[in-house]
């Protein structure tokens, strides 16, 4: 399956790819929407983080792992692998109980703390290539065939 | 191959993932003493809390069995196993034999003796969907519970029931609640928390007495000679390895089913996994039984695995709770509370007034706990450090930052464990990708 992956010495720390992430999971789609509008804005699935004034960075997000730790810590069911190997979440089954956030341990999990619910990367199913891979203006982000483990 | 499984919550799910990514053609029987299909159990006390409905305690969707062509007998309760005819008895007198046969049965709740409790109603236990359920049902006419127990299963039941509005008490034999899954701050900021919602926490006591008329409850009486007056009773001191049908059989059991590193039993082609089995501690090596609900997933993947003819190795359990109470957010993991603290350096914060609290501990300069109390945002980096066993000193101070993150990893670390699909990049030359 198709993952993405990260350039650490391409990313400039410009957080595009989280403005791409919450972008795409809005009720409008659209930037100024999303940001100045809804009231309930989504929260980045993906992570930059940052260091020493910013000269390192480095996005994080899902791997969509082979044996999501994610998957098993769930204890609603939630989180379930379609045949495609997508890890996703199933927003009315989540009770926000954060057990995914304890297990995975890539970090990539969010608490959205308004809804009470976990989020991930969901690798933008209305989307071709996931929106913070297009919105990645360095290239650092690519959406390419590769394995896991 | 014609496999049966005994038990259908989590490590039997685990088990019939693994063993149909093996084996498309093998018989699959799944046996359950309860009525319910697989199930969120630690869910049970969302239920009674009114927090969640009854459609939602499904674990599964609604075609798993189906899609993996399981043949699922509930309501049916295994009695004996014979392991040498390979053949399992029913409590209905039926008999069923196995190629490969996996015991995932969990734990039954402990109830021990305490003068007055078998001659009483209303006295439950809070481990299982109908336990919640009984709860639920008679929760109008409870004005106040006792929980016996201040450990996580207590404390879910004091919370569901104060959800509802009744009046609580729950009495604990330590110093503390949640004396074996946290230390002291993580327990002092949660007690604090349930005494600001009205829950009392008694420690240091015990429930010696259920005094009452006839089958009512009138109240309890304490070893401190204290009285609770109270009509209804909650026993959740914890649970056991429920293997007491395995009697007389020729496999092993300690304080549960004792399995190696492939989930087997002492006896061919049996296999154990979950809250019934005592598999090795990732720390020690030591055989426990440990019952942490991603665990038993994992051991229940590792013996289906094996069932299968597949092998995979456990590599020993790792303690850890995500548990929120009162909407304030606890993780702990590994090594939380270490006996002698001389062989292990402590790091911590706390701003208790905030409900916030953070705690690392480190033995050899290797991370082997953690406690994180309100912030527990990408917990899930330390449970990835404990399990990779890495050298954490030079980047040691940074483990108690409020961001902690892989960038305050070293560069070879990230990209060695944390993009280990950098390594089989399309070229077949090592590329640098970290994250994503």
């Amino acid at each position: 399956m198709k993952r993405i992956y990260t350039i650490e010495d391409a990313c400039i720390g410009c957080h595009l790819c989280e403005i791409g992430c919450i972008t795409e999971h809005s009720l409008s789609k659209d930037p100024v929407k999303a940001f100045l509008h809804e009231k309930e804005r989504p929260i980045s699935r993906c992570t930059v983080e940052e260091r020493d004034g910013g000269v390192i960075s480095l996005s994080t997000t899902c791997r969509h792992c082979d044996e999501p730790d994610c998957l098993r810590a769930c204890i609603s069911g939630a989180i379930q692998k379609n045949a495609e190997g997508v890890v996703r979440i199933d927003r009315e089954q989540c009770v926000g109980c954060w057990s995914c956030v304890m297990a995975c341990p890539y970090g990539a999990i969010q608490r959205n703390l308004a809804s009470k619910k976990a989020n991930k990367c969901d690798l933008c199913p209305d989307r071709e290539t996931p929106a913070c891979v297009d919105a990645c203006p360095n290239r650092a982000l690519v959406y390419r065939e590769g394995s896991q483990k | 191959m014609n496999y049966v499984i005994v038990g259908n919550s989590v490590a039997a799910v685990g088990a019939i993932r693994a063993i149909r990514a093996l084996d498309q053609d093998g018989t699959i029987t799944v046996i359950s003493r309860e009525r319910h299909n697989a199930y969120g159990r630690p869910l049970i006390s969302y239920l009674l809390g009114g927090l969640i409905n009854e459609k939602r305690m499904s674990y599964l969707p609604e075609d798993f069995y189906e899609q993996n062509r399981i043949n699922l007998l509930l309501n049916s309760e295994v009695v004996a196993v014979d392991s040498v005819a390979k053949k399992i008895t029913l409590a209905s007198g039926d008999s069923l034999p196995y190629d490969k046969l996996l015991l995932a049965t969990g734990g039954d709740p402990f109830v021990p003796p305490i003068s007055g409790l078998a001659d009483k109603d209303r006295v439950f236990t809070f481990t299982t969907w109908d336990d919640a359920a009984k709860l639920k049902v008679i929760s109008q006419d409870i004005n106040r519970a006792v929980v016996i127990g201040g450990g996580l299963i207590g404390l879910k039941a004091a919370e569901g029931l104060n959800l509802l509005d009744k009046s609580v008490t729950v009495v604990e034999l330590a110093d503390r609640v949640l004396s074996s899954a946290f230390d002291r701050p993580a327990g002092k900021i949660v007690a604090r928390k349930m005494k600001a919602n009205g829950i009392d926490v008694i420690t240091e006591d015990t429930v010696v007495s259920i005094e009452g008329n006839g089958r009512e409850i009138t109240g309890v009486t304490l070893k401190s000679g204290d009285f609770i007056p109270c009509d209804t009773v909650v026993v959740a001191i914890g649970v056991r390895p429920a293997a007491g049908f395995l009697k007389g059989s020729d496999i092993e059991i300690n304080r549960g089913i004792v399995v190696d590193s492939s989930m087997a039993t002492s006896a061919e082609g049996v296999y154990a996994a979950g809250d019934v089995a005592e598999a090795a501690d990732f720390f020690s090596g030591q055989k426990n039984p440990m019952p942490i609900w991603p665990d038993a997933y994992i051991q229940g993947d590792i013996a289906g695995t094996a069932m299968a003819g597949g092998t995979k190795a456990y590599e020993g359990g790792l303690a850890m709770n995500s548990i929120e109470f009162f909407k304030v957010s606890t993780i702990s993991m590994g090594v939380t509370n270490p006996r002698d603290p001389s062989e292990y350096e402590i790091h911590a914060f706390q701003d208790i007034q905030n409900y916030q609290y953070r705690k690392i501990v480190l033995q050899d300069n290797r991370l082997v706990g953690a406690v994180l109390v309100g912030n527990v945002d990408r917990a899930g980096i330390f449970s990835g450090l404990i399990r990779e066993k890495i050298d954490m000193t030079p980047f040691k101070e940074s483990l108690l930052l409020p961001e902690f993150g892989f960038i305050n990893l070293s560069r070879e670390i990230r990209d060695q464990l944390f993009a280990p699909q950098g390594k089989t990049s399309d070229t077949g030359r090592t590329q640098r990708a970290v994250g994503h």
